[in-house]
């Protein structure tokens, strides 16, 4: 069994703050923690290995002190650490990254060996789009579940997986072919407390750098320049007003609702 | 089960913990950090002016690389009366010639930097690890007990540099409960403000800073305050004993809120961008409130130890201190192999003994208890200094003489002068 799990160092979020006049993140002095989510991606990965045996890679694009993220994830049971960092990769968007990071997991695949399970995050907390993961399944051109809160069964030998995905209307299980890309909710495990001669072997352990030369890359798919995605605004949305619940029996409910409603009908009417 | 297994444990990342690693690890020692926060520096504060003295046979060339903000040239004090101030400072060209005596520095980013350090020069850090106990073997410590599964690591000696709330010198029972008045609870918040404004404000150059140290009657005679400046932002703070918080029911934002209305800060601060905003203990009881330093396989430096000189908000100054003796202690040692108490002693009866950290604490070991005693000193006679300072400043067809009267007779009212001899003979024999 071989999984890669992407991931990406982010600002904690619990710290950082939005500058309400230009909508941006103030980031400054702000530690980089692994993207939450991230954390269970590696923690399921991590228990598919102790389950059947193999190793858990980490990719991530960054500069060099995400090599600190890396070394999180070695801590927390995962095998060997990749950083793919160049200047070239400055500015991507969601398309450039993925991009970006599906050409990194292909030089794994060559290095490390075919992969069996692809995972990341369902989003980074510092932008919240969601489409890394599937940007980079959908170049690989594999089946991708998204928004994973339970990995119901692997079976190797018939290469298939049974999974739980939350979707818009509630939960859906689907009975998905290997390899496969997942990314993870929070909900998915409940992290385990690695034991500490994992902390001293991963404090011990070497990052492997990558830059833009060792990867098989199309410059004119990379960084800033070929990135399209444009902020015009970011903003905190209001707050929803919560609904009144009503109690009574359904005669009753009706009247109440009815009296709620009427003055605004009238409004309109 | 691990065997792990080094020469030395040291237990915190701070700059104790750090100084004392750095040292071990350049001289060859198998060193190992444990830390409990996500990396070194994550949860720690200070104000913080970083002296750079402390570093000498630490880090070569210090500041070097270091994530330092603006060298100080210009110090205040502040005597704060609720509309005014009284001050004093001491601005010096020597101050702007290197290497620089001191900086401000931001721990999140100073102790990461710090680590970085001790891992380059071969120790290992491990982070998110709590330190829970001492292993103790024959009445001797062997090793520490974390939080972890699989969590036991064992060494010849352990340096505790857990910092104010020490669990492992707890644990050890070297230390008790800290009391409520020998330890100040401050809050600090970091305000950006642009580069350039922050020089016109505080008449400095890029790089040079200023330190505002705040004390009087505007906080009751009761809180610390304090204004740094950092490259693109400043730093308030204020902190109060917590037995003096918890007597008048004051919450430390309060104190904080109040002190940015001020409108002798408002100046300084006005247009700036709340960055962060921090707490943390400061151990003030000083001298007498420090525990036992040296046991079998142990010796303890820095805030678990109360090494802190208040009244000079030095504190990270004795902790590197302190670590690195600890070390030097331990370098000595090893050349018997000797770890013993008796033999371990060396950095109490000699090394600390004849360094500053224990003359200075010391020297000002009255001085906690005489200002949570006598709240005279730093309300009444605030109060009075800026009343003073009115009047004579202020031009009004009196004449000097009434005015001098006038004061005089201020002062013999409102502290009476067999108190004002009592006062100043306490003073000078405290600080003197
Ligand atoms: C608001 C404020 C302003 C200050 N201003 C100044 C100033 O301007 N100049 C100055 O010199 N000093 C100042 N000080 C004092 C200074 O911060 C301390 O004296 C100094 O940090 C002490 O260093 P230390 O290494 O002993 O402890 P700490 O810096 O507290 O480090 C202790 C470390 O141990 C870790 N730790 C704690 N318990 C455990 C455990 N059980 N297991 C594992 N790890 C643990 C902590 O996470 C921490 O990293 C200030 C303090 C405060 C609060």
């Amino acid at each position: 069994m071989h999984a890669l799990v992407f991931i990406k160092q982010v600002p904690d979020a619990s710290q950082v703050r939005i500058n309400y006049e230009t909508g941006t993140l103030i980031r400054e002095g702000v530690p980089a923690i692994l993207n939450p989510y991230e954390v269970h991606a590696v923690e399921e990965a991590v228990k598919i290995k102790q389950k059947f045996g193999g190793k858990v890679t980490i990719l991530t694009m960054g500069p060099l002190q995400a090599a600190d993220a890396l070394k999180e994830c070695l801590s927390r049971g995962a095998d060997k650490g990749y950083l793919l960092s160049d200047r070239i990769f400055a500015g991507s968007d969601t398309l450039a990254t993925s991009y970006a990071l599906y050409e990194g997991a292909k030089k794994i695949i060559e290095l490390e060996g075919e992969i069996d399970f692809f995972f990341a995050g369902k989003q980074a907390i510092d932008g919240d789009t969601a489409q890394t993961g599937p940007g980079i399944a959908t170049r690989f051109n594999i089946p991708l579940v998204t928004y994973l809160t339970k990995l119901d069964e692997v079976n190797l030998e018939e290469k298939y997986v049974v999974a739980t995905r939350l979707t818009e209307f509630g939960q859906e299980t689907l009975k998905v072919p290997i390899p496969v890309f997942f990314t993870v909710e929070e909900s998915l495990n409940i992290l385990s407390h690695s034991p500490l001669p994992w902390l001293v072997k991963a404090a011990q352990s070497k990052i492997e750098i990558l830059s833009g030369e060792n990867v098989d890359l199309d410059k004119n798919q990379c960084g800033l320049r070929n990135s399209p995605t444009i902020v015009k605004k970011a903003f905190t949305p209001e707050k929803k007003q919560r609904g009144a619940t009503l109690t009574g029996t359904f005669d009753e409910v009706v009247d109440q609702a009815a009296e709620k409603v009427a003055p605004f009908l009238n409004n309109i009417l | 089960m691990s065997n792990l297994k080094y020469d030395v444990i040291v237990v915190g990342a701070g700059p104790a913990g750090l100084a004392a690693a750095t040292v071990l690890a350049k001289a060859g020692v198998k060193v190992v950090v444990v830390e409990r926060g996500q990396f070194a520096g994550s949860k720690n504060v200070m104000g913080g002016v970083f002296y750079s003295d402390c570093m000498k046979g630490i880090i070569d060339d210090f500041p070097g690389k270091a994530p330092v903000e603006r060298h100080i040239i210009d110090q205040r004090v502040w005597l704060l009366d609720k509309d005014s101030f009284v001050g004093f400072n001491h601005k010096n060209e020597l101050f702007n010639k290197k290497p620089y005596n001191c900086h401000t520095v931001f721990r999140a980013k100073f102790d990461s930097w710090f680590a970085k350090q001790a891992a380059d020069a071969g120790a290992l850090i491990i982070t998110r690890t709590l330190a829970k106990e001492a292993i103790i073997e024959n009445n001797k410590i062997v090793g520490i007990k974390t939080g972890r599964p699989d969590g036991d690591i064992k060494a010849d000696c352990v340096i505790i540099a857990d910092g104010v709330n020490s669990l492992l010198a707890k644990s050890l029972g070297f230390r008790k409960e800290i009391k409520r008045e020998s330890v100040a609870l401050a809050v600090k918040e970091v305000i950006g403000l642009d580069e350039k404004i922050i020089n016109e404000r505080f008449n400095v150059k890029s790089g040079e800073g200023v330190t505002i140290e705040v004390t009087g009657n505007f906080f009751n005679g009761e809180a610390m305050a304090f204004i740094y400046t950092n490259k693109k932002s400043i730093s308030l703070g204020v902190g109060m004993v917590v037995e003096d918080l918890v007597k008048n029911k004051i919450n430390p934002n309060d104190l904080m809120e109040s002190f940015k209305a001020h409108p002798s800060v408002v100046p300084l601060i006005d247009g700036g961008e709340t960055k962060e905003y921090l707490a943390h203990l400061i151990p003030e009881g000083g001298y007498k409130d420090m525990p036992k330093l040296v046991g079998n396989g142990v010796m303890i430096a820095g805030d678990a130890a109360m090494m802190v000189d208040a009244i000079h908000r030095e504190g990270s100054n004795l902790a590197v201190t302190s670590g690195k003796l600890a070390a030097e202690t331990y370098l000595e040692a090893a050349k018997t192999g000797d770890f013993s108490e008796k033999s371990l002693s060396l950095y109490e009866k000699k090394k600390l003994k004849e360094s500053f950290v224990i003359k200075d604490l010391k020297k000002y070991k009255g001085v906690p208890s005489l200002l949570q005693h006598n709240k005279r000193l730093l309300q009444q006679y605030p109060k009075l200094i800026n009343n003073a300072a009115y009047e004579i400043l202020n031009v009004n067809g009196i004449s000097k003489n009434d005015k001098e009267k006038l004061l005089w007779k201020n002062m013999k009212s409102q502290i009476g002068v067999s108190n004002l001899i009592k006062d100043l003979f306490k003073l000078w024999r405290n600080v003197g």
